[in-house]
């Protein structure tokens, strides 16, 4: 047992050393979701009347962090790909280690590098106006809510990765799912414009949740999510908790047999 | 003792439509070298990941070191080394970090990890690349650390799969002087090779397959006779056609073959080197000077068209070969 969680951070580690030789890909995986705060905030900004307190910037910051953590799934997509496509993945298959420390490895490095890009976007946000309103306690419990969401969809970029074994497959396919999900939301833009199947779709979704989730822990109301009683708009928290448990159990069992048994 | 049993591997994709091991059976001594010889897609790489415990086959048995392959794979990885044919490494990582990663995966502590990485660094020349990423690396030292990182915990049993195809001949050189120095160092080695020139240099014994089977086996020279010998070849001028004929025939016994467009006389020889030395005197006396002259020595081509074409009568049983084998360079 202690030697399975020593063979995990061994390899946590190693995306760490790789945040440090490489800072590029940091900066740059930073850079993006920064842009888009300015860009919302900016374009979209001036132009949606949110009727809260504070302006648009206080729905959009929660919405632009869970897209970005959910985007931890195609981090963890691309980087597995390519540890295939170079054989790095045949190489840990071949050593005496506990067969899901590379998968859980993975994840937890991954969750780590969100832990720096959420900082850089809460300095961001706040510099063009956002203020959470709920006190130190609730706003680190929204931080850590991302970071397990980001966790959680984490799992699936495992399967992704060790399915598709190529890089640039992998950013194509994560891209094409992760996009929609995010924008068939209440994250940018009240459900209420959406035809009513989708709005039903966005009720449901748990991006939409997860944004719900973390107004209220932010402290925003959340008007973009108002479009129907519908049980998983009432309850975004115990919804978000529900799906993020989900998740995990499915996709972890999964994804570690899968790198069990994958091969190039 | 036997390090390495393969019993009828079978292993097949696409629901049985592409067989990549079709009852691949295998034997390697402890303390030797076998050189598994064959043309890309003939299943060499296939048979090292099955041996190397990255894939089930369909059927079949195995044994690395004593353990049941299949059935405790956890215990063989302990005792394995494997280096692939492509560098599996962390290209981002520096040398050093790549070493000292695998170092602790393999279960040394920190600090026994960082001695093991300063020692293979240092016998691998790599010393002065290691605070480098390995992205900036040449392909030889890429295969040499790549080799270091598969002796972190001195293998019982070391597996390298085309260690040196898409390397530079003096990458080549340098590769097989590493491997050299291993095999005297008495690890068991099963190493995979498209090379003749390869399996030649490095095995004790070579085994030859093709489409997931091995079709012959036996001691270089031992596969090198069935094919057929050396053959020399000499050009010279018009005028001396002739005479230069007559010198090859008196060495090699039989009638030279000679092709007048190109001036070039070709016959088999049984004893290469000293057949060449022996028409080269008889040439000087006869104040013959060659243009070109040369032992040609049978190719993989050769080997394989040759094996290829009459499977059942040249299988050869790889006792016969032996140690002595490799010691004859």
């Amino acid at each position: 047992m202690l030697q399975s969680v020593s063979d995990f951070l061994v390899i946590t580690k190693r995306q760490l050393l790789q945040m440090i030789r490489i800072p590029e890909v940091l900066i740059f995986a930073t850079i993006q979701p920064a842009m888009f705060v300015l860009l919302f905030r900016y374009v979209f900004g001036g132009a949606i009347d949110s009727g809260v307190e504070g302006g648009y910037v206080q729905l959009l910051m929660p919405g632009i962090f869970v897209q970005t953590v959910a985007f931890t799934l195609a981090a963890t997509a691309v980087g597995l790909a390519a540890d295939m496509q170079k054989g790095l993945i045949d190489r840990f298959r071949s050593l005496p280690i506990s067969r899901s420390a590379v998968v859980i490895g993975r994840t937890v490095g991954d969750t780590l590098q969100n832990v720096v890009t959420l900082i850089v976007m809460g300095l961001v946000g706040f510099l063009v106006g956002w203020r959470p309103s709920s006190g130190p306690i609730k706003i680190f419990l929204g931080f850590l809510f991302l970071l397990a969401f980001g966790y959680s969809m984490s799992w699936i970029g495992v399967i992704i990765g060790l399915s598709v074994r190529e890089e640039r497959v992998a950013q194509n396919l994560v891209f094409m799912t992760v996009f929609p999900l995010t924008f068939l939301s209440n994250a940018f833009a009240p459900t209420t414009g959406m035809p009513k199947i989708l709005q039903y779709f966005a009720e449901w979704n748990p991006v939409s949740t997860m944004v719900a989730a973390c107004r209220e822990l932010f402290g925003t109301e959340n008007v973009f999510g108002a479009t129907a009683n519908s049980w998983p708009s009432q309850n975004p928290i115990l919804m978000s908790l529900i799906y993020m448990f989900l998740l995990v159990a499915i996709f972890a069992p999964i994804s570690v047999r899968k790198y069990v048994k994958v091969s190039k | 003792m036997k390090s390495i049993i393969a019993h009828e591997l079978v292993k097949t994709y696409d629901k049985g439509a592409v067989k990549a091991l079709d009852g691949l059976s295998l034997e390697v001594e402890e303390g030797t070298v076998l050189g598994l010889l064959g043309p890309n897609g003939a299943g060499k790489t296939t048979s090292v990941r099955v041996l190397a415990t990255l894939l089930t086959p369909d059927s079949g048995s195995a044994t690395v070191a004593g353990i049941d392959v299949l059935k405790h794979p956890d215990e063989v990885r302990k005792v394995i080394g494997l280096s692939g044919q492509y560098a599996a490494l962390d290209e981002t990582l520096t040398g050093w970090d790549n070493l000292t990663m695998f170092g602790r995966l393999y279960h040394l502590n920190s600090s026994g990890a960082k001695k093991r990485a300063e020692e293979l660094l240092e016998k691998f020349s790599l010393t002065d690349a290691a605070r480098r990423p390995i992205r900036t690396y040449s392909g030889g030292m890429r295969r040499r650390l790549d080799l270091a990182a598969s002796l972190i915990v001195k293998p019982k049993v070391l597996f390298l799969d085309e260690p040196t195809t898409g390397l530079d001949p003096r990458g080549r050189m340098e590769m097989w002087d590493v491997i050299d120095e291993l095999v005297k160092g008495g690890v068991t080695l099963l190493l995979t090779t498209q090379y003749l020139e390869e399996a030649d240099h490095l095995a004790d014994s070579i085994a030859v397959i093709d489409t997931g089977k091995v079709i012959a086996r036996g001691t270089a020279d031992e596969l090198k006779n069935q094919v057929g010998s050396e053959r020399l070849e000499i050009t010279v001028e018009v005028e001396q056609i002739t005479e230069a004929t007559k010198l090859v025939e008196q060495v090699s016994g039989v009638t030279p073959s000679v092709d007048l467009g190109i001036r070039k006389i070709s016959a088999p020889v049984s004893n290469g080197s000293a057949s060449l030395i022996q028409v080269l005197r008889l040439l000087d006396e006869a104040k013959i000077h060659p243009l070109d002259i040369g032992l040609k020595r049978p190719s993989l081509d050769d080997v394989f068209i040759s094996l290829t074409g009459h499977v059942a009568e040249v299988v050869v049983e790889p006792e016969v070969g032996g140690k002595n084998a490799a010691k004859r360079k």
